[in-house]
């Protein structure tokens, strides 16, 4: 969220460098059950993102310490392979995999019925394979729907979605550029069935109209992408072979 | 819908999804109630059991239930007890006094070693889903020959069939000897073409057993053709 004022972000027409207008999400596929290892598995392409996620257990936790006598714990590892991006990544956890991975866990702790399982935990692994910012989000979408091919019984599905600011407006969907120049970021979980939110960021300032207009393009873009959730879930079990 | 949409395509549902049509029924299985209606909290097919909504799930990981027929794989050998592989999120307790042979203290690994199949049942599980399994019982043994396969707990009724049905044809048609533990393993006794033509069966069983059309599907695979 560099905010530098000289980097032209949007077209004089009002349209985005890409071609987008201001509340159009870039392409987005999903395929679900890619590992078959995995309990449950899912592949997004989001833009230029491209997400693996693989969910396994739930299983005992180990070590035992972190064990809960009442519920499960949800263990996230979300990691950046090192030719994700441009310039190469070092392998292993960085501060910002830890953040991304703690409150990945903490939005699933509110949705999955962790009371089901206790002293168990259930693992998330998100690789992303390429990265072109939202890269959180695009790990929560393919979580969610890896969780649902798992068979974990969650109160909904969780979908990664995000907005921000550019040149003083309101954009769905920041890409790579928007998200390093822009001037705001608002990366939200959304579950579109309820309403409910289940993660929130901000990074940048947005005015209390600005925050308002970014959450409601989240929210239509949540309804948006929950559908391609969906279909993704239905193709794996009621058009495939398996 | 089981009793009134036999031979209908079930309906999937995924977790949130709001099912507005069966205000009347009770809440069972993967199904919580809310102001809005049910809501499925899992990804499977929608059943009507007399009056009880609940949700078949496609994919899910095997909770044992006392009183479950199992198969387990012996994971550690203490002393004077086994450690199992139950295929559930925590291995089951063998202890010697529940071993179908009279054991010594530190004579366990002498009867049973690691890496054994075992067929048990689950004798007690606590709250927090703690095993503690046993061999005392009629069939309950050491399994030593035969091969042991493994298939989706959930998959498990469409395996075994109405009233036994689809297991029967497999045993008649392969003439094996065949148990579905409960846990998703299946241990298949016979000689090396009947073991084939089950394992394929059970595969088939496995990848498509949610959809319908299963008994002519099962026939073709069962007669040599292609499932």
């Amino acid at each position: 969220m560099g905010g530098y004022g000289d980097v032209k972000l949007l077209n004089d027409d009002g349209s985005r460098l890409d071609g987008r207008s201001i509340d159009e999400s870039r392409p987005i596929e999903i395929k679900a059950g890619v590992i078959p290892a995995a309990d449950g598995s899912a592949w997004v392409k989001h833009g230029l993102n491209e997400v693996v996620c693989a969910v396994y257990g739930p299983m005992e936790a180990h070590p035992r310490k972190i064990q809960l006598q009442d519920q499960a714990v949800i263990d996230v590892r979300y990691n950046m392979a090192p030719f994700s991006t441009s310039d190469r990544i070092r392998p292993g956890f960085n501060r910002r995999s830890r953040e991304i991975s703690k409150v990945t866990a903490e939005a699933f702790a509110s949705t999955v019925m962790v009371e089901r399982y206790p002293r168990s935990k259930i693992r998330i692994e998100i690789e992303i394979l390429s990265a072109e910012a939202g890269t959180r989000c695009a790990g929560l979408t393919a979580a969610s729907v890896a969780l649902a091919d798992a068979g974990i019984p969650m109160r909904g599905m969780i979908v990664g979605v995000a907005s921000g600011k550019v040149e003083d407006t309101v954009v769905l969907d920041l890409d790579k550029a928007e998200d390093n120049y822009g001037q705001a970021d608002l990366p939200m979980g959304i579950m579109p069935t309820t309403g409910e939110i289940a993660f929130m960021q901000m990074d940048g300032d947005l005015s209390m109209e600005e925050l308002q207009q970014a959450m409601d393009y989240n929210f239509a873009a949540a309804a948006e992408m929950h559908d391609i959730m969906e279909a993704a879930l239905r193709a794996r079990y009621e058009g495939g072979d398996e | 819908m089981k009793g009134n949409q036999k031979g209908a395509e079930p309906r999937l549902v995924i977790p949130g999804e709001v099912i507005s049509d069966h205000a009347n029924l009770n809440p069972g299985c993967g199904i919580i109630k809310s102001t809005d209606g049910h809501i499925a909290t899992l990804l499977g097919t929608l059943n009507n059991n007399d009056g009880t909504l609940h949700v078949q799930p496609i994919n899910a990981t095997y909770m044992p239930r006392s009183g479950d027929l199992v198969i387990g794989y012996v994971e550690a050998v203490l002393s004077n007890l086994w450690f199992l592989d139950v295929a559930g999120p925590f291995n089951a307790l063998l202890p010697m006094s529940l071993a179908p042979w009279k054991v010594e203290f530190g004579d366990a690994r002498n009867h049973m070693d690691v890496g054994e199949a075992v067929l048990a049942r689950a004798q007690e599980v606590d709250e927090s889903h703690s095993v503690v399994c046993t061999m005392k019982g009629v069939g309950l043994r050491k399994i030593s020959d035969g091969r042991i396969v493994s298939i989706p707990v959930q998959q498990i009724p469409n395996l075994r069939g109405e009233n036994g049905a689809t297991i029967q044809s497999i045993k008649e048609a392969s003439d094996c000897r065949i148990i579905v533990a409960e846990n998703g393993r299946v241990w298949i006794d016979g000689d090396a073409a009947g073991i084939r033509m089950a394992v394929k069966a059970i595969d088939m069983i496995t990848r498509t057993g949610h959809r319908s059309g299963l008994e002519s599907r099962l026939a073709a695979c069962l007669a040599g053709g292609e499932a």
